[in-house]
């Protein structure tokens, strides 16, 4: 069979497009970025304006925490965060839900949902002030109003994918309805609302520091606006790298509760 | 508990695609539908359980359903339609939940059934750990748990490998011949109508009429690969469908 040259391997043609990821490189990303943007402030080919360096950074953080104003401001953005997004994922999930299931629900709040998706709704926030008052009221409105809207489209595009057989099958049983919404939708939706909430949590810490741009003393939102205003760039990017921990974190959390939600899924 | 089907027909958006049916299930016996593909036999099952309603004629049910029956029309899906979320005992527990049992009785099904389909080792498996036989086994078990006055099975088999269509039919004859159900067998494989059913009934091309009723005397027990009279039986079947196939085969192209 081997005779001469005419015999040569197949070309491999299949692999790639199967990403995994793999651990440390995201660290080390991060690593780097900051490497270079120390070397590059040190040596000067970044100006003090253009970019603080992460040193001093670093030491205003490690001044903050020591003055102990660190959880003076994080206390009440967490609380704002934790209160608002629950209430706007909590109505979002009923409501996606309730789109998902009935007919007249759905053709009457589906166009209502298309309106208020694109409002920015820090446009609204004087009107929520004028609503809920100055104090946490507007603040927790906005944040969940902000989070409400993904989770409905996400929620109710979850439930309409739910397997119909799956459905049909809890019918033939003789299911309750209570009982085919809690057994079988609610958890077949679950991948779906899930993946939901990772945008509209993230969207809630974005109006978090909106929220905080009126009648707030403290909050992460209150601390980098005020930094802004000064042109305090330090603590600016201490404001900012702590909004972005904040965003890994609930990232994290959310993987935590798909692994253990999601484990039946391959 | 006998069902009686009267008079049925239907049609969809204008096109009729049933007329006529009307066909006696006695208890305890296996009554098989075959038919060429869109002669509507899945629809008819779905008739038969309630799922749907006719659009001409009723399902009549004849006597009452056996005492402790929880679901008296109990289907069997093709695609097995299991919560991939619960695992094998959990999927049992679902259809019996909404009934109010006490712990004790629901544990004491559960586990019975899960003996009766040799599924107790794989009470905490996940059913997408479980191959294609045993989902289906699974399924069979959770349609026993309610006890069912007559089983509805829609290609119960045709999502499985051959080999483990033989396996399961075996299993649906042991578990008949210990314990005689009523069944509706809905299929398009004609070998799994004569090894399962003591009736076959032909349903012709759209719209679906009984074009025949034929009778299989031979015990379930005794029907083995290859038996001679299954065979003639079998022969039979397929030339009473062959045309019909060909022809629904060339309409569907112009639909």
């Amino acid at each position: 069979m081997f005779e001469g040259s005419s015999a040569k391997p197949v070309t491999f043609r299949g692999g790639g497009f199967a990403p995994v990821s793999r651990r440390w490189v995201g660290v080390f990303a991060f690593v780097l970025i900051i490497l270079v943007a120390e070397w590059g402030t040190r040596a000067g080919w970044i100006s003090a304006l253009t970019l603080p360096r992460p040193s001093d950074v670093l030491a205003t953080f490690v001044e903050l925490y020591q003055s102990g104003l660190l959880f003076k401001h994080l206390g009440p953005s967490l609380s704002r965060l934790v209160v608002g997004a629950a209430i706007g994922a909590g109505i979002g999930i009923s409501v996606g839900i309730l789109i998902g299931l009935f007919s007249y629900i759905r053709s009457g709040l589906v166009p209502v949902v298309a309106a208020i998706f694109p409002i920015p709704k820090i446009a609204l926030l004087p009107l929520f002030v004028i609503w809920f008052g100055i104090g946490e009221g507007s603040k927790y409105a906005l944040i969940a109003f902000g989070t409400f809207t993904p989770t409905v489209v996400a929620t109710y595009g979850a439930v309409d994918n739910v397997d119909r057989t799956l459905i049909r099958m809890g019918q033939s049983f003789g299911l309750s309805w209570w009982s085919i919404v809690r057994k079988i939708v609610l958890p077949g939706a679950m991948p779906g609302i899930l993946s939901g909430l990772r945008i509209s949590l993230a969207i809630a810490i974005i109006l978090l520091v909106a929220a905080e741009m009126l009648g707030a003393e403290f909050g992460i939102g209150a601390y980098i606006l005020e930094a802004g205003s000064l042109y305090d760039l330090e603590r600016l990017f201490v404001g900012v790298v702590i909004l972005s921990i904040l965003g890994v974190i609930v990232s994290a959390i959310i993987g935590l509760i798909e692994r253990r939600v999601l484990r039946w899924r391959i | 508990m006998d069902l009686t089907l009267d008079n049925i027909g239907h049609s969809y958006g204008g096109v009729e695609v049933m007329r006529g049916i009307s066909l006696d299930i006695p208890a305890g016996q296996i009554v098989c539908i075959v038919g060429p593909s869109g002669c509507g036999k899945s629809t008819l099952l779905r008739f038969i359980g309630g799922l749907e309603q006719p659009a001409i004629g009723q399902v009549l049910q004849i006597g009452s359903p056996p005492e402790g029956s929880l679901n008296p029309l109990t289907y069997i899906f093709q695609d097995f339609a299991l919560l991939p979320w619960r695992t094998v005992a959990g999927n049992v527990s679902l259809v019996l939940e909404d009934h109010g049992l006490p712990k004790v009785e629901a544990t004491r099904i559960i586990d019975d059934v899960l003996a009766r389909t040799n599924l107790t080792d794989f009470a905490k498996a996940l059913p997408k750990q479980l191959s294609g036989g045993m989902k289906q086994r699974v399924a069979i078990a959770r349609a026993l748990a309610v006890n069912p006055a007559v089983m509805l099975m829609d290609e119960p088999l045709s999502a499985l490998d051959s080999q483990t269509r033989e396996l399961l039919m075996d299993d649906l004859v042991d578990l008949w011949t210990r314990r005689p159900f009523t069944a509706v067998y809905v299929t398009h494989n004609l070998n799994e109508a004569v090894r399962l059913g003591h009736k076959v009934v032909v349903l012709s091309r759209r719209p679906g009429t009984i074009r025949e009723v034929v009778e299989i005397d031979t015990p379930l027990a005794e029907r083995a690969l290859g038996d001679p009279e299954l065979e003639t039986k079998q022969k039979h079947l397929w030339t009473l469908m062959r045309d019909e196939a060909r022809a629904a085969d060339a309409e569907l192209l112009n639909v």
